[in-house]
């Protein structure tokens, strides 16, 4: 069943593409109610495999059998969470584009498309398939920013799909070679992770793959698509690009990378862990002086991928887990911010300058923002009580077991959030509005702002509630992602006697 | 074997023919007064039959023989060939009813078909000299076809081009394999291979692999022997250019593969990073690697779309001669999985290339600028058919690129030998991304004033481009379903060869 939340997006794409012109609510309502179908579907799933334990099957058949190629699509607990962060992150967005009129139904169209391939690299177990379902994202990706982005779009748009083909160009050679040294006829994920490659090709095999996939998870120092994507990108994509695409890179670097090549994983665990690090730092040091409202985000998406990477190569349960509910969170939180400052802030000042918008004291024309602002932030600062904290805590505990010196580098790193964070709050919203008549150059002083939309409105709380949900009761996703633990594809995670 | 059995053998190149000199006969005492379009459409129906009951004779008469001492070899895999040839032939026939270049409407057609008599010869040759003449019946025949639009001197030069440059691969060819008659004394390709085997290389033989490699080269327009390709493509006539991208280069690829694995069995060399050994293998190495990066960077610079798509199919030779390679070893599924669906895809790029050509008269990238306003449909099978080129899963031409590099790399003695190869392959595929998208940007994000109307375009080409366009998705999807055909005749070539009146290697013996 779980496998409908991918044929469902791919039809919602294709009815929406071949509605008549100019339906423009037609369009918005087919979209939303696909996202909110493959939502459901992913909410049982969660249900579902919430008394399960390892690999789930959904379905498993022969695709291209003279290659061994297989059509297997299943889930673990990882999978499931996030299949979960893609259903939320596709309504959110679709709410808070409520208002694109520009080629709205060519909007959705790629729109539900990219989600589709989203979920479809989520359920992929057959590495072919999961590869096919990583490049359709791309193209998507591409037009959604080229055609509705804003600032450089299309500089920031090609980018971001060249940096993504790259890095699936580096997968596919280390996919490539995998399946011929295996010599076993077969794609499939579990199978190639029983098999020991020999650790000579182990050693180049596995970073080819991990960076190629960490060049979309905002690996340091091939994170640069990202700020410029994500701030050309129009709300909805740049949520959909930082909420989830983002974890498409560290999904592949834990499923595919450290599941197949686990003697490269122990040799280049340490190396990587330091470009994750400074990768929290940058990001954070970035983002402290930027100019833009949208480039902090920006860089603060950096910033928070780097905990999801440094927990990933904590290499062990807790800093996993730590990882996986790291990915989860940022993509609510993240999703959040960017529907802040990109439709409530953006589309009603048009302009997202902080020393313009400090000016608009914005917190008393449109207050409901600043709320949502502020709880974003308090989340994103990981402040207990929101499922930022748990998932960064985890993180450094498990960073601490493994390299001490980078788990202080990380905390620092989450200081310097705080900082930002604070900074583009108070800028924002909370400006010195004192001197705001005489020092307005122009003299506009937007008195009058649209309300927040009641889709809006949907949208914020829906990602505030989950976020709150999680912080308060982690348990629900964290035995979720434990339980995946114990599949064959963790063989090489140091098990019972953990931290 | 007797006149019947032979003539039994040919009798799809044979219908071929017939064909078209029906067509050139009706054309020339029936309608000589009519309209052109008329006559077009009469013409195209004459040959699409023609073409069509030729491929179904092959379909519904499987025989498999070996006439004449590998002059006309009938297999499962060469009549594969032979089919999708006169598929592809099918396709730029119904391309040409659009076109008004021309009043010669039977000469055209019939060019067309005798074009793919040769290729067809072609790959059921397993023969030195038939390889030759068949070549040369298919260039000519080409070249023809370049310079048919009379009033374009752009047509003229590229035809001029294709001609002086075919002539001299032409002589390149013939010297090569002159040479390899002259050390083995045969001229049919497994006895030959049986007499060049021994150890090392003579240096004889070296020179025959390389004028064989330059003439190939010339054919199939591989760096540095690629400089007609794109005044070619830009210049010819737009279905001519469509064909010589398409079927030429499937056959072409075919025979070149086949020359190579079954001529000089024995002389691959190898091209691994660190275990240099001179034979064919580093030729063709080298040769691949500089199609690839010149192809894919000089077509980053082009504003014309057909210059972009002649310098793509450059490219596209560099990784087609990496599948020559990988047939080494194995079969020939990866490259013929590669050609046959490169060929449907670049037709159908051509196609509709045709299409806005028709409506707005240039071919530069510009004039594609909004497309997907005026045209929807044929603009998303523009992205379909880019894409593909591109490498972009769920199209034909990831799957191909996929299955192709995969058995490049099983290929050689050490295993991952031409991993540096493979590498850059898929690197050099990553830039094409990028002018790929340069072309769909024009089409989708460029922004045009509206049009009052949307613009007319022809409906055979559209419903041509739209069939190409679902056959790359579901050849995509679906490899299986030429797989099956490609992978079971290689099983029962083998079968062939082992049956010891039809086997080359051992009627030496």
């Amino acid at each position: 069943m779980l496998a409908w939340t991918i044929y469902s997006s791919f039809i919602g794409a294709t009815v929406v593409m071949l509605l008549p012109r100019g339906l423009t609510r037609a369009a918005r309502v087919v979209a939303l109610l696909t996202a909110i179908f493959g939502f459901v579907i992913a909410m049982a799933g969660v249900m579902h495999g919430r008394n399960c334990s390892g690999i789930e099957a959904v379905v498993r058949t022969d695709w291209i059998p003279t290659l061994g190629i297989r059509y297997y699509l299943a889930a673990d607990g990882i999978s499931l969470t996030l299949g979960l962060l893609t259903g939320l992150a596709a309504i959110a967005g679709i709410l808070f584009s409520w208002n694109l009129e520009h080629r709205a139904k060519e909007f959705f169209a790629f729109y539900l498309g990219l989600i589709g391939g989203v979920y479809g690299v989520f359920l992929s177990f057959d590495l072919f398939l999961l590869f096919v379902f990583y490049e359709l994202a791309i193209i998507p990706k591409y037009f959604l920013i080229a055609i509705w982005g804003s600032t450089h779009k299309e500089y920031g748009a090609m980018k971001l799909a060249l940096y993504s083909f790259v890095g699936s160009a580096m997968v596919l050679i280390g996919l490539i070679a995998a399946y011929v040294v295996a010599g076993a006829r077969t794609m499939d994920l579990v199978e190639l992770a029983r098999f020991h490659f020999p650790y000579g090709m182990q050693l180049w095999a596995f970073p080819l793959v991990f960076v190629g996939f960490g060049i979309l998870a905002g690996l340091w120092p091939f994170h640069t698509w990202a700020p410029t994507g994500h701030v050309a990108a129009p709300t909805a994509a740049s949520m959909l690009l930082a909420g989830v695409v983002m974890k498409l890179g560290a999904y592949g670097c834990l499923r595919v990378a450290m599941s197949l090549f686990p003697l490269g994983l122990a040799a280049w665990s340490r190396p990587l862990a330091v470009l994750a690090a400074i990768g929290i730092i940058y990001g954070a040091l970035v983002a402290l002086v930027q100019k833009d409202f949208k480039f902090v985000i920006g860089y603060s998406s950096v910033s928070h991928m780097g905990f999801v990477l440094l927990g990933l190569l904590t290499l062990n349960t807790i800093g996993l887990t730590g990882a996986v509910l790291q990915m989860f969170s940022h993509g609510i939180i993240a999703g959040l911010l960017f529907a802040v400052v990109g439709r409530m802030v953006y589309d009603r000042t048009h302009t997202r300058d902080l020393g313009e918008l400090e000016q608009m004291n914005l917190s008393k024309t449109i207050p409901f923002a600043a709320v949502i602002l502020t709880l974003a932030s308090v989340a994103s600062m990981g402040l207990p009580g929101f499922s930022g904290f748990v998932a960064e805590l985890q993180v450094l505990i498990g960073a601490w077991h493994a390299f001490s010196t980078l788990a202080i580098v990380g905390g620092i790193g989450i200081l310097l959030g705080v900082a930002y964070t604070l900074r583009v709050l108070q800028r924002a919203f909370f400006g010195d509005h004192q001197r705001e008549v005489p020092a307005s150059p122009v003299g506009h002083a937007p008195v009058e702002l649209p309300p927040i939309s009641i889709p809006e409105r949907v949208g914020a709380i829906l990602l505030i509630a989950t976020s709150v949900l999680v912080g308060l009761f982690p348990g629900i996703l964290m035995r979720l992602i434990t339980s995946s633990f114990e599949s064959s594809l963790f063989g090489w995670l140091p098990k019972g006697g953990g931290p | 074997m007797n006149g019947i059995e032979l003539l039994k053998l040919a009798a799809p190149q044979v219908i071929v023919v017939v064909t078209a000199l029906a067509v050139l006969a009706a054309d020339l005492l029936a309608l000589r007064e009519l309209d052109v379009r008329f006559r077009l459409v009469i013409g195209a129906m004459i040959s699409t039959l023609g073409c069509v009951v030729a491929a179904a004779w092959i379909v519904a008469l499987p025989e498999g023989a070996n006439a004449m001492d590998g002059m006309l070899v009938v297999d499962p895999l060469t009549r594969l060939v032979s089919v999708a040839l006169l598929a592809l032939t099918v396709v730029t026939i119904l391309l040409s009813l659009d076109t008004s270049f021309t009043a010669h409407v039977g000469e055209y057609f019939a060019l067309i078909l005798l074009a793919t008599t040769g290729m067809m010869f072609l790959v059921s040759a397993e023969d030195i000299l038939m390889i030759f003449i068949s070549l040369e019946l298919t260039s000519l025949s080409l070249y023809i076809l370049a310079a048919f639009n009379k009033q374009n001197v752009q047509s003229a030069e590229a035809a001029l081009k294709y001609f002086l440059f075919g002539g001299l691969s032409a002589a390149f060819t013939l010297m090569g394999l002159s040479l390899l008659y002259g050390l083995s004394g045969s001229t049919n390709l497994g006895r030959i291979a049986a007499a060049i085997q021994g150890p090392g290389l003579d240096p004889v033989l070296v020179l025959a692999i390389v004028m064989t490699v330059i003439g190939f080269g010339f054919k199939v327009a591989a760096v540095p022997f690629h400089f007609w390709a794109p005044d070619a493509y830009q210049g010819a006539p737009l279905p001519s250019a469509a064909f010589i991208a398409s079927g030429s280069k499937v056959a072409s690829f075919f025979i070149f593969a086949k020359v190579m694995t079954l001529g000089f069995a024995g002389a691959e060399g190898s091209a691994a990073l660190r275990g240099y050994v001179p034979g064919w293998f580093p030729a063709l190495a080298v040769v691949s690697a500089a199609s690839m990066v010149l192809g894919n960077l000089a077509a980053i610079a082009q504003v014309s779309l057909r210059r972009l798509l002649a310098y793509s199919a450059i490219a596209h030779a560099g990784y087609l001669l990496l599948g020559v390679m990988a047939s080494g070893s194995q079969n020939l599924a990866p490259l013929l999985y590669y050609a046959i669906t490169y060929g449907l895809t670049t037709l159908g790029a051509f196609g509709v290339v045709s299409l806005v050509q028709h409506q707005c008269g240039g071919d530069s990238i510009s004039d594609f600028a909004g497309l997907c306003r005026k045209a929807p449909v044929v603009a998303f099978c523009m992205m379909i058919f880019l894409l593909s080129l591109a490498g972009i899963p769920p199209l034909a031409g990831f799957f191909g690129k996929f299955y192709l590099f995969a058995s490049a790399l099983e290929t050689g003695p050490k295993n991952l030998g031409l991993l540096w190869l493979v590498v850059l392959a898929v690197a050099m595929s990553a830039v094409s991304l990028y002018y790929y998208l340069q072309v769909l940007k024009q089409i989708y994000v460029v922004e045009t004033p509206a049009l009052a109307t949307p613009e007319r375009m022809p409906m055979s080409g559209q419903a041509v481009v739209v069939l190409l366009a679902a056959a790359v998705v579901v050849l995509g999807c679906a490899p299986n379903v030429l797989l099956n055909k490609l992978s079971r005749p290689a099983a029962a070539g083998e079968s062939r060869t082992s049956v010891p009146a039809a086997s080359p290697h051992l009627a030496h013996d």
